[in-house]
């Protein structure tokens, strides 16, 4: 940062005051035509009657929510039982994108505590070497990933070779072959919060937890941990959040029978199902999930701060 | 009290760093590998040979991935030109133009295509462009493209803005420059550093969107990450393993420009 400028010190600069509404006119119109525009009218399409083959008929109809949660038999004329499948694709893809994260966390909370403990000159490097796979096009990592992980591909080619296994892989087409995509995917994200959070602890508190004679792995758990918590918390839901609404890891490493709530989406629009106000439903469900997330963890960390 | 070891440094934690590295980069260090391959198949290493890269360029599926990539090219220069001149305006409405009512909102609706789902975005994008009726094709991709690259412009772009301080603007006005003088003769050339990185970050970002351009293309207008899916779905061939390794030299080439300028950035902040 430049010279000792107080925090939000900037704001009180007032140079262009006059023509404000011009320099935020043309934000506002893009993202209020193309964002919340679009947010609102599918929001009013999961309330209408779905047209064979992709589009709708303007007539209220709560059918898109009601063949989410509800059952009413092949005819609609039973009484209706809670609808599984559906709530399954969401509840599988918590699950994996959990494990996702949960496998990030592993991996990137050493990782992070280690450049953040490299010396100064060193950091930016570690740190640039983390982020450069980001910077490559999802859709290729993933691919390579796949070309990586299948049968006769040479990781279990090469496990093998060495005798750690006897049968191919088998690992496309599975949940865990989902995990180890998403994982891959946005690991980075879990590395640079924790790194950022790491940088700035100060490891004096972790001498005086020693000094009093707490074991080195204690002073990790009670003083380290907490400590920079905000930042694990901000990676997780980094890794969680798009894991969860993800569609290339489980349409490509995955297969027919791993279905996440992406391909669910996907299929209503561009494949055979052709349902809009179903997939808008689906959408508007996703969202909320994902808002609801978010505002917990921004209310969470304003608690924090105090 | 000198402790037995150093409370920095822990266990295994170096072999993890060692290990998340090697994870981040085998599978694009394998397909590079592989695309050099003179085999037609992707199992078998028959020896080093260009022959696939000669294949992206004049083999039979040449031309659609030639007209793919110029399309990704073209719509990721366009998106990212005006997604950077939107965010570098707003920038400067949030941070150069005093307190006012909007001023949070406004950051957050900025900021909004970062926090709704990629699924969810395509979606709407999707029913809005069929619900006015607008026919789908190359507009449709650019204009959603502005869309999602406008946050991505505006994070490194509105940090470099916060470093620098009013007073340079301020000292030009001083000597009678016109406030369109101070903007566009002081703020702009301080600022270009950060309008580079936003533009950059843009254009990346652009290139690599799958779902949303999946959504809102026409049918057979094709960018280059929906022909490469397209392909893929056929089955990984080793011409996308050729294609796929220039997009990852294209990509670091980028991102190492970008690292370059960051460091003149930082440098000059001082």
């Amino acid at each position: 940062m430049a010279g000792g400028a107080a925090p939000g010190g900037s704001v009180q600069s007032k140079t262009y005051r006059e023509a404000r509404g011009w320099l935020l006119l043309p934000a506002w119109v893009t993202l209020g035509i193309l964002t919340l525009a679009p947010l609102t009218i599918m929001l009013v399409y999961s309330f209408l009657t779905k047209e064979f083959r992709g589009g709708v008929i303007w007539e209220f109809s709560l059918d898109a929510y009601d063949q989410f949660f509800f059952d009413r038999g092949l005819f609609g004329d039973e009484p209706p039982r809670i609808e599984w499948t559906y709530i399954g694709i969401f509840w599988r893809s918590i699950w994996q994108a959990g494990a996702a994260t949960i496998l990030s966390l592993l991996i990137g909370f050493p990782t992070a505590c280690f450049i953040a403990t490299r010396p100064e000159k060193e950091r930016t490097l570690w740190v640039f070497l983390v982020t450069i796979p980001y910077w490559v096009n999802l859709l290729i990592r993933t691919v390579s990933m796949k070309f990586l992980l299948r049968d006769e591909g040479p990781l279990s080619d090469g496990l093998i070779a060495i005798g750690a296994i006897s049968e191919p892989l088998g690992i496309v087409n599975t949940n865990l072959a989902v995990q180890l995509g998403l994982f891959y995917s946005y690991l980075p994200f879990m590395v640079l919060p924790i790194y950022a959070a790491v940088e700035r602890y100060n490891f004096a508190l972790s001498e005086a937890a020693a000094d009093l004679y707490a074991p080195r792995w204690t002073v990790l758990r009670r003083i380290l941990l907490p400590v920079v918590k905000p930042g694990i918390v901000a990676g997780c839901i980094l890794v969680f959040v798009p894991s969860l609404g993800s569609f290339l890891a489980p349409d490509l490493l995955g297969g027919a029978k791993n279905f996440m709530i992406g391909s669910l989406i996907e299929e209503q629009f561009k494949g055979n199902a052709g349902n809009w106000p179903f997939g808008a439903a689906a959408s508007m469900i996703l969202l909320t999930l994902v808002l609801i997330l978010l505002i917990a963890s921004a209310r969470q960390s304003q608690k924090r701060d105090g | 009290m000198a402790k037995p070891y150093d409370l920095r440094r822990y266990p295994g934690f170096f072999g993890i760093t060692i290990l998340c590295l090697v994870i981040l980069y085998a599978p694009l260090a394998v397909v590079a590998v592989y695309s050099f391959n003179a085999s037609p198949s992707i199992t078998i290493w028959e020896g080093f040979s260009l022959r696939w890269y000669v294949d992206v360029f004049t083999g039979p599926e040449s031309a659609k991935f030639k007209e793919a990539a110029w399309n990704s090219f073209i719509i990721a220069i366009a998106a990212a030109t005006t997604a950077t001149v939107i965010a570098t305006l707003a920038a400067t409405a949030v941070l150069r133009t005093g307190k006012f009512r909007l001023r949070t909102l406004s950051v957050g609706l900025i900021s909004l295509p970062l926090m709704v789902p990629e699924i969810v975005t395509a979606v709407a994008t999707l029913i809005f462009f069929n619900a006015i009726a607008f026919e789908r094709g190359l507009m449709t991709i650019l204009f959603a493209h502005i869309t999602f690259c406008i946050p991505f412009a505006y994070m490194p772009i509105s940090a470099r803005m916060q470093g620098i301080e009013a007073s340079y603007e301020q000292a030009a006005m001083d000597l009678y420059a016109t406030k369109r003088q101070a903007f566009m003769r002081i703020l702009m050339p301080l600022m270009m550093p950060g309008i580079v990185s936003g533009f950059i970050l843009a254009f990346i970002i652009s290139l690599d969107d799958f779902i949303i351009t999946n959504f809102v293309k026409g049918a057979g207008v094709e960018t280059l990450p929906t022909a490469i899916f397209g392909a893929v779905k056929q089955g990984i061939k080793p011409n996308i393993m050729a294609i796929s390794t220039l997009l990852l030299a294209v990509s670091i080439l980028m991102v190492a420009f970008s690292w370059l300028i960051g460091r003149r950035n930082q440098v000059e902040g001082r």
